[in-house]
């Protein structure tokens, strides 16, 4: 008796329309190989920086992410078997950066796009779901945000609290949410008028309910494709900033800031113009994959998630 | 009538948005101590020694919204403060590097445009074809470029190998000598123009060798860009009833491509184009940091890594008039070419 009645519980569970729904998605993901690349590419990374103590032992275990260097030579040296991957100006060995740079990058991307999601999707829910002044109010502050390009109006914050990655993301942050409250609003404001959500509200459920259990799950999709590009996106304008100098101190592992060390040595000497092409090769091969990982998930997640655009 | 209450709408719009710009400039100001914020109103170098008299004057010990009114009022007679990184008024350091940078954008955007819809009809037309994927393979992979790396690979791979053909900086020594001398006229301080106005080929030939990667760094990313909204638009006006009856009528299908599907497939790319500007603004300050050339992005690139404060608030100022003017003209543009806009 017990073990049907749990049968049938599970049954239910499985015919439940959502989840047939994200198991169709899921298979239509698994398909593509163009996420299956950024999939891998993502994965590829997420050991590294899982991985990264292992691969990179450092040597100060209380601070590893200081690149170590010997010496301040400030010629950068080929790969040789100690130094994978050579070392960069100052000496700084560029493997063991590169390796828990990747930590960095997972760290900006997750907090900032983490955060934008949360505020973005509680202003957008409020501006959409009650209208009227409250909403206008907040979607003009989001328009003078978003009449400023990303980088220009992070980088102005960022000099005022001072330089350091931790400023870096807080101004992501104070950059990125808008184009999800935005992105939230509009689509709750096609929902809000859809049968069932009145059929919601007449059977006696409450706003948070109603925003919560009906609305955001059918709203939330475009924003997740934003949030997959946006984790790419936003480690790159970390990256740029951390280049331009605003970053964390030198020798601190952050591939926009390996890129900036290297700038120095570009060109080689004459006779061997790409004697130094480790320095800054390296580095920016890892921004640009990690990125082009984000973004081949971000592009498939769209493909499958539009609803012009599946089922075709 | 109509067309004209959509305008003034739109303007009154766009002062909501600049008087936002002014208050986000001036909350990030109020993150300042006193005696930093002085220089933002400093208009000559003799009065870096006399700070107190300055926050004396412009109130910077009084309540904050006094002190946004008196900002406002020194903004509106011109006085943007002292940059320290060049060491002149902000007003003048601009005048002096905005030609530059104009001159850099005036050589991209068409590139960027013209490429951006070129190809991206291109992979509309052969859907799902080779000639497709290729052109999305390129186009993502320019999406996640890091432009600031792309731009010194160029460098490495140009100037180690084909020493002087496309050096960096603005000009040459030779050429900038000229430039400066008295026999050049400087009509609009933009090198290619004032070069082909004085008859100088040479200068101008030495003006466009130095313009040619910043202006490929510049336009790499912008280009996937419009090409992926191109593309997508052009697959949904290819879709429309109008295109299979064009196709039914025995019209060519060259002709239908050209003459149905892409003109209606350029009003989103319009749109975009607005937003290119201001997008652009923000690619010439690591384009121009890489190649050292003395434009505004240069400067703000410098201006925020040594504080110079009011160098880093024009620069945000700057951005938002852009924005402003940019899509007031879109906008004029987007009714006068989509009757839907401007009647409904």
């Amino acid at each position: 008796m017990f073990f049907l009645k749990k049968r049938r519980i599970v049954l239910d569970f499985e015919q439940h329309p959502r989840l047939k729904e994200f198991r169709f998605s899921f298979s239509k993901i698994l398909k593509n190989p163009l996420s299956i690349t950024g999939l891998s590419l993502i994965f590829i990374f997420f050991m590294l920086a899982v991985f990264a103590p292992a691969i990179a032992p450092p040597q100060n275990r209380a601070e590893p992410f200081r690149i170590p260097h010997e010496g301040y030579s400030v010629i950068p040296k080929p790969p040789t078997t100690g130094h994978p991957f050579g070392t960069t100006t100052k000496q700084y060995d560029i493997f063991y950066g590169v390796i828990w740079g990747t930590r960095t990058a997972f760290r900006i991307g997750f907090m900032v796009v983490g955060s934008i999601l949360v505020i973005g999707i509680v202003v957008g829910s409020i501006s959409g779901y009650f209208g009227g002044i409250v909403d206008e109010v907040i979607m003009r502050i989001v328009d003078i945000f978003m009449s400023l390009p990303l980088l220009i109006l992070a980088m102005a914050i960022v000099t005022a609290l001072g330089r350091s990655l931790d400023n870096i993301m807080k101004a992501l942050i104070v950059v990125g949410w808008p184009i999800y409250a935005r992105t939230i609003r509009s689509s709750i404001l096609t929902i809000r008028e859809e049968d069932f959500i009145k059929a919601a509200r007449a059977l006696g459920a409450g706003t948070f309910t109603v925003i919560f259990r009906h609305i955001l799950p059918n709203a939330i999709y475009p924003v997740l494709i934003l949030a997959s590009l946006d984790v790419g996106a936003m480690v790159l304008t970390a990256a740029a900033l951390s280049f331009l100098g605003l970053g964390a101190q030198e020798g601190y592992a952050d591939w926009g800031q390996m890129v900036s060390l290297a700038r120095n040595y570009i060109v080689g000497p004459p006779g061997q113009p790409l004697l130094y092409w480790y320095v800054v090769t390296i580095p920016g091969l890892f921004i640009l994959f990690f990125v082009l990982g984000w973004n081949l998930l971000g592009d498939a997640l769209r493909d499958t998630f539009d609803p012009k655009l599946r089922r075709k | 009538m109509n067309f004209l209450n959509y305008i003034v709408r739109r303007i009154l719009l766009l002062v909501v948005v600049l008087v936002g710009v002014t208050l986000i400039i001036f909350v990030l100001l109020t993150l300042f101590s006193p005696e930093q914020r002085a220089s933002t109103f400093i208009r000559d170098i003799k009065q870096l020694s006399d700070l107190d008299s300055i926050i004396k004057t412009y109130g910077l010990d009084r309540p904050v919204y006094v002190q946004y009114f008196m900002w406002l009022r020194q903004i509106l007679n011109g006085n943007f403060g002292w940059s320290t990184t060049v060491s002149r008024p902000v007003l003048d350091a601009f005048k002096f590097f905005l030609p530059h940078t104009i001159e850099l954008a005036l050589f991209a955007a068409p590139l960027i445009i013209l490429a951006g819809i070129w190809l991206g009809s291109l992979s509309a037309v052969h859907r799902d074809k080779p000639v497709d994927h290729f052109t999305r393979f390129l186009a993502i992979i320019g999406w996640s470029l890091p432009t600031f790396w792309f731009g010194l690979i160029l460098l490495m791979v140009f100037y180690g190998y084909f020493k002087g053909l496309f050096p960096p900086e603005i000009l040459s020594y030779q050429a900038q000598s000229f430039v400066d001398s008295a026999e050049f006229i400087r009509y609009t301080r933009m090198n290619t123009i004032d070069a082909l106005l004085n008859g100088e080929l040479w200068i101008f030939v030495d003006a466009v060798r130095h313009l040619v990667l910043p202006v490929i760094t510049l336009a790499v990313i912008q280009i996937a860009l419009i090409m992926r909204i191109m593309r997508s638009s052009m697959l949904e006006a290819m879709g429309k009833g109008y295109i299979l009856t064009a196709l039914a009528k025995g019209a060519a299908p060259k002709t239908v491509i050209r003459r149905h599907a892409r003109r209606n497939a350029l009003i989103p790319v319009i749109t975009v184009s607005g937003w290119l500007f201001a997008q652009l603004m923000a690619g010439v300050v690591i384009t121009e940091t890489i190649f050292n050339r003395k434009g505004l992005g240069w400067w703000w690139a410098r201006a925020a890594t040594q504080l110079d404060i009011p160098a880093v608030l024009m620069a945000v100022l700057f951005n938002g008039l852009l924005f402003v003017i940019t899509n007031l003209i879109v906008d004029i543009l987007y009714a006068y070419i989509d009757p839907r806009v401007r009647l409904g």
